[in-house]
């Protein structure tokens, strides 16, 4: 089973972006997507900083990935893409159906079909296979029992990848909520969103930790955490993702590396897990419930 | 050579056939009112007031809007696609949200009725829907639904170049320069919303009610679901919360709305404000010069939950102000007063916003 660090939703400073690169080479990671996905105000790496830092990680033998946008507002944005569709040394994640549609007509045979693309069904997914996907990044918002479904109705199996830990995306909006708690609007952010390493936590009027504002992307607060149910997830998925935090990424990684390799079980790797979260877990996506719910199987 | 009624737009009405061109297809053609019908009366009190379209879902989980109480039954389907041709008038139903493997065949045979009482669009989000539509039922016009989150060009012409969709429904949040760039760059008519409820977040890519309750959009036709309600007079003030998550406090005089989840008050950083959105509607009527020039064909009301009421008020108002822009070629147009009073009357928080068209508002 495959390890993949999904791409980075926050917004850190360069060097700080580079040393966690340089430092999540050494890691026990498969694949690794790069690029910015969130806001296309953020520039302190652009695509070109993205494609050495992914030269980097490939001669360290990285399979790498270029990401694209979710949300496609501005001709900007199409430039953008479409310079992520011509580039030829890594493939491609599709985020939305703008970059199929460009995929398609690069010729492009090996992309990535996005979790933002709304794949809940086989015949939606054999269209991007049909279209060139060779690897479905699920929604997290599917359940582990949809997932396994949509695999044994397609006629032939496509690798999968499932979001495995981290903060989950769970919105895009034209708004920028950081810019918005700052009393600014987003043409004048300030990035001030910059150096907030894991964003800024949204909580309830009783002061329970709710959601997570990272710009003009919503997360959970709490950390989708799939390593209490790695014996059935490995049932659904070829790939793990695991979504990058401010700190603690790579123990995060090794831990499971650790639990795939059965060095340490299910149970222990989650206790082990909660030194290195920013907030309690939660994994009630995989289990077709609310997703804020940490589920155990009674 | 058979001909299709509903193809070739073929309506018997008065007694007389005549021939029906849909105003849309050609290229001065004035700008489409599309209305919201959550009920029967619903739907013919649009019509009664002015819209050219009307919108509705069936009573099940194929349609984003799968609320007790609302929607159409075959009998009410087929008796508002009858209210409506007699009156020259389109129906178009909403199937847009995503199937999944276990209820697939529920979504295809909504889609066969859908054809079989002569709607004259299905609106779609699903890749794989449109793909059972285009085969199945060629001659079937398909819309793209907001849910599809297509907010560009690229995207856009993907459904049109696969499907052959002849309109798409925009995401709430373009700005007019980048709507107008996409009606540019599309051969695919426009059709955005106008007024009511405003999604915040990019429709078909918010999973924040499936996180908090179990019951998304995309899934299940339903955002931030009423049997996940509950109203709590306490000493601190109505307290109202989804799933158990609180979602607003109101103190005594202030009115307590609904819990959407993403128009309650909320701590960030010791600050308790409406962090994603107030509970506002989106009212976009000063800008309909604007949205006619740069080749708008339909503006949609939002509001299948709300009452015939509310349907015939800002059905009213919209009217008027499209026949006031038609009549006087877009020169001239102003929004009276009066029809903001009107809207306001029944907007979400009796306030209202141009949301993205309105740089400030990002």
């Amino acid at each position: 089973m495959k390890l993949a660090l999904g791409p980075l939703l926050y917004y850190w400073p360069h060097q700080s972006v580079l040393d966690f690169y340089a430092d999540l080479a050494e890691a026990p990671l498969d694949s690794v997507y790069l690029g910015e996905t969130v806001c296309s105000r953020r520039h302190e790496l652009r695509l070109d900083d993205w494609l050495e830092v992914g030269k980097v990680l490939a001669a360290a033998g990285k399979e790498v990935v270029i990401s694209s946008q979710a949300l496609i507002e501005s001709e900007s944005d199409l430039k953008t893409l479409r310079r992520i569709v011509r580039q030829h040394d890594f493939r491609v994640e599709a985020n939305d159906m703008g970059a199929v549609r460009l995929l398609v007509e690069a010729g492009v045979d090996n992309w990535i079909a996005g979790p933002t693309l709304n794949i809940f069904n086989p015949t939606t997914l054999q269209l991007m296979i049909d279209s060139g996907a060779t690897r479905w990044a699920v929604a997290p918002e599917m359940s582990g029992a949809a997932l396994a479904e949509v695999r044994a109705a397609l006629a032939r199996p496509i690798e999968t990848e499932v979001f495995a830990y981290g903060r989950l995306p769970l919105a895009h909006s034209a708004r920028c909520f950081t810019a918005r708690h700052f009393n600014l609007q987003k043409d004048t952010c300030e990035f001030r969103c910059l150096s907030i390493m894991d964003g800024i936590t949204l909580r309830t009027r009783e002061g329970a930790p709710f959601l997570t504002l990272n710009g003009v992307q919503t997360q959970s607060a709490r950390v989708h955490n799939l390593l209490g149910d790695l014996p059935a997830v490995r049932a659904s998925a070829e790939v793990l993702r695991i979504s990058p935090q401010g700190a603690h990424t790579r123990q995060i990684v090794e831990l499971f590396r650790a639990a795939l390799d059965e060095q340490r079980g299910p149970a222990d790797a989650l206790a082990a897990s909660r030194e290195w979260m920013v907030e309690e877990p939660c994994n009630g996506f995989w289990h077709g419930r609310a997703g804020v719910e940490q589920y155990v199987a009674a | 050579m058979v001909i299709n009624a509903s193809v070739a737009g073929l309506v018997y009405g008065c007694g007389v056939f005549f021939l029906w061109k849909p105003r849309s297809m050609s290229v001065s053609s004035p700008i489409e009112l599309v209305c919201p019908a959550g009920s029967l009366p619903a739907l013919k009190t649009a019509i009664d007031h002015g819209a050219d379209c009307v919108y509705l879902g069936f009573k099940d989980a194929t349609n984003a809007r799968n609320f007790s109480g609302l929607n159409f039954d075959p009998a009410q389907v087929r008796e508002g696609v009858a209210y409506a041709h007699a009156r020259k008038r389109k129906v178009l139903l909403a199937l847009n949200t995503y199937p999944q493997t276990d209820n697939w065949s529920s979504w295809t045979q909504a889609i066969d009725r859908a054809a079989d009482y002569g709607v004259d669009a299905v609106i779609l989000a699903d890749p794989g829907l449109m793909a059972y539509a285009a085969k199945t039922h060629p001659q079937l016009r398909l819309h793209l639904s907001v849910q599809g989150s297509a907010t560009s060009y690229e995207a856009i012409n993907w459904y049109r170049e696969r499907f052959g969709i002849q309109r798409a429904v925009l995401p709430r949040v373009l700005s007019m320069a980048q709507v107008e760039s996409v009606v540019a760059n599309t051969q695919v008519e426009i059709e955005v919303f106008g007024f009511g409820g405003l999604c915040v977040m990019v429709e078909g890519r918010c999973a924040l009610s499936a996180y908090a309750t179990g019951e998304s959009p995309n899934c299940n036709g339903a955002c931030s679901p009423g049997k996940h309600v509950r109203w709590e007079d306490t000493p601190r003030g109505m307290e109202t919360r989804l799933n158990g998550i609180l979602i607003d406090r109101f103190s005594e005089g202030e009115r307590a709305g609904y819990p959407t989840l993403c128009k309650g008050r909320f701590e960030v950083n010791d600050e308790t404000y409406y962090a994603l959105e107030e509970p506002t509607s989106l009212n976009t009527l000063e800008l309909l010069p604007e949205l006619a020039r740069i080749g708008i064909r339909a503006i949609k009301i939002e509001g299948r939950q709300r009452s015939p009421a509310y349907v015939a008020q800002v059905t009213k108002v919209w009217r008027a102000a499209l026949d006031k822009l038609n009549s006087g070629g877009g020169a001239g147009f102003s929004v009276l007063p009066a029809w903001m009073a009107e809207l306001n009357k029944v907007s979400e928080g009796q306030s209202h916003t141009l949301g993205a068209y309105y740089r400030p508002w990002k």
